[in-house]
């Protein structure tokens, strides 16, 4: 190219994913310039504590490589974009913790499917972000990795208030998106974990039905529910980022849905007129903080103005998702988990008796307090004499939790609601209260039950002016859809524009 | 219904982990706390209901080509030893070093 790289209009960092790809094709900025920024950006705020591993050699390669395909005109829509995965996904080239001591310095021989995928478009990876200890948590509280510039593991901080939780698992990826640290993320949601730090950080997120995204490369913690999707600061780009992140996997996912990949950005500008909102009651009790019910009010309003109808429904068994997650969770979690053994990869005690005592030793010292709590409870509900009583009637229950949404979903489209029932906590507040923070997915888990696609978006400021998201669910397969609703909103609004002050 | 501390002792050691005292006693009250929220669950009538293991679930989906599958048993991976070994505690000429568990 000899075209001269013109100046972009504003910081890169302010761009969405979309425009800053425009750019990148353009040739007004090139992946070098993408990359660079946001690592010396990502250095600069370090302090938030959101990134835990950075390769600035790698990174860069990356860029150039993304660079010749923009020049020789194989590049894709994404090339040359910047993104940062959360320390869950498996990574060559970047350590993987998954948040966990027992995964210290680890590395691994392969990249997950989902880091290939998009590394195969020329997306850049800028690096790894932190999360609870193997997915396990909704305050980030739980990670057992330094951060960058950290000797110790710290909280990652939530940008709109450093002395709150960005929510979890993946607090890291969304504290980053928040702070503009790089345009988007990936996360995974197995509880509700990429919609529930995405409204606590201000940003959108979408976990897509469950086995469209593959799980190969993903630190399993509970693999009936585990799914990755993308986080960013628009239905938008989420859209471009989980076209390129889902579709099939089958020799390597055996939950991989068959099922060809798709476009998810094609329904974006769709028109809402007509569409029905389920409304469902059981998320609106005594439970819900005045604040976050403002918010998601206003914004079924402004859904109104757009033409939307709001359908009252029922999801009767929404309390019992409670129960029923947090049974079925931690059994499979206890199974999954079992391989780390201290035998072929991760951290060995060095002290011990013998081969049943190096077990001990490894497990108690590598998992930390949460992990070993669910790991517990499942293996107590697998075991002889209460597998029937616990794990069974878990698994019948999750059926008839899964069924009332498709009664929902004969009168609705769409299903809306709060992500969570207040703003972020601050840091601190729950660590000594586990049930308590179980009880604040109780939102998130009936979706995740039932294996439907969700996602959180932006509606307003609550409580000390902190983030609120609204949720959308769709039924099996309707992310255009969520996308399309969302994306609607955000046409007419300009929360997901909002950034938090200092950054 | 409440574990005791016993429960305790027998869970951990099917789950292979070794407690401090202090961590087994926090765990035996978080537990009992814990599984009084699964109480309500024990009561719900679920006679006829068929468990639900999977989301990918034929009914649910009701699209045969969801169905829970397994690939040819054929060798696709390449032999990576060194790199799959690299993260390994102890690993000599190859081999995962353990204690003995033979005398």
């Amino acid at each position: 190219m000899t075209q001269a790289l013109t100046p972009p209009s504003t910081h890169l960092h302010d761009l969405t994913v979309a425009q800053l790809a425009a750019q990148l094709q353009a040739r007004q900025v090139s992946a070098v310039e993408a990359a660079t920024h946001f690592l010396t950006r990502a250095k600069a705020h370090e302090s938030l504590g959101s990134f835990v591993d950075m390769n600035e050699e790698v990174t860069l390669n990356q860029a150039r490589a993304a660079d010749a395909r923009l020049a020789n005109g194989t590049a894709h829509a994404l090339t040359g974009v910047p993104i940062a995965h959360k320390d869950i996904f498996v990574t060559k080239d970047f350590a993987t913790t998954a948040g966990s001591r027992m995964l210290k310095g680890y590395r691994s021989p392969f990249d997950s499917t989902v880091v290939n995928k998009l590394g195969d478009l020329g997306v850049v990876t800028l690096g790894k972000l932190n999360c609870d200890e193997f997915a396990m948590g909704s305050s980030n509280e739980n990670s057992a990795t330094a951060p960058l510039g950290r000797s110790s593991p710290t909280p990652v901080q939530n940008p709109w208030d450093i002395t709150r939780v960005p929510g979890g698992s993946s607090g890291g990826s969304a504290a980053a998106v928040a702070a503009r640290l790089t345009p988007a993320a990936t996360g995974t949601d197995t509880g509700g974990s990429i919609r529930q730090p995405a409204s606590f950080c201000g940003i959108t997120g979408i976990k897509p039905t469950y086995g469209r995204a593959s799980r190969y490369g993903m630190v399993a913690f509970a693999s009936s529910l585990d799914q990755a999707g993308p986080m960013a600061r628009t239905a938008e780009d989420c859209a471009l980022l989980l076209s390129a992140m889902c579709g099939p996997d089958l020799d390597r996912d055996s939950t991989s849905l068959d099922i060809p990949a798709e476009d998810y950005s094609r329904h974006l500008n769709d028109s809402l007129d007509g569409l029905r909102i389920g409304i469902p009651k059981e998320f609106f009790g005594d439970g819900l903080a005045g604040d976050v019910r403002a918010s998601v009010d206003a914004a079924l309003k402004e859904y109104e103005k757009l033409g939307a109808k709001l359908i009252p429904i029922s999801l009767p068994r929404t309390e019992l998702s409670i129960p029923v997650y947090y049974i079925i969770a931690p059994a499979e979690a206890s199974s999954n988990l079992s391989r780390f053994d201290g035998v072929k990869f991760g951290h060995r005690a060095e002290k011990y008796t013998d081969l049943a005592d190096m077990y001990k030793q490894t497990r108690s010292e590598g998992f930390g307090d949460e992990v070993k709590r669910r790991i517990m409870i499942g293996a107590y509900v697998l075991s002889h004499g209460y597998y029937d009583a616990y794990y069974l009637q878990a698994q019948k229950i999750r059926r008839m939790i899964a069924d009332d949404f498709q009664n929902a979903f004969k009168i609705c489209d769409v299903i809306a609601g709060p992500v969570a029932p207040t703003v972020a906590w601050k840091i601190g507040d729950k660590t000594d209260d586990p049930v308590a923070s179980y009880l604040a997915d109780i939102f998130t888990l009936p979706g995740s039950l039932a294996g439907l696609p969700g996602m959180s978006l932006p509606v307003g400021l609550g409580e000390a002016n902190m983030p609120v998201g609204l949720q959308l669910i769709g039924n099996y397969l309707q992310e255009a859809k969520l996308l399309n609703v969302a994306h609607r909103f955000q046409q007419a609004t300009d929360f997901h524009a909002r950034k938090p002050e200092g950054f | 219904m409440s574990l005791t501390s016993l429960d305790i002792s027998r869970i951990a050691n099917l789950a292979r982990l070794g407690l401090a005292p202090v961590e087994s006693e926090r765990l035996l009250t978080q537990l009992n706390g814990f599984f009084g929220v699964v109480e309500a669950m024990r009561t719900v009538d679920t006679t006829g209901i068929e468990p639900m293991a999977h989301p990918v679930d034929a009914n649910q989906l009701g699209m045969a080509a969801l169905s829970l599958r397994l690939r040819d048993d054929v060798v696709s991976e390449p032999n990576n030893r060194e790199a799959n070994q690299r993260s390994a505690p102890v690993v000599e000429n190859g081999l995962f070093l353990v204690p003995k568990v033979i005398e």
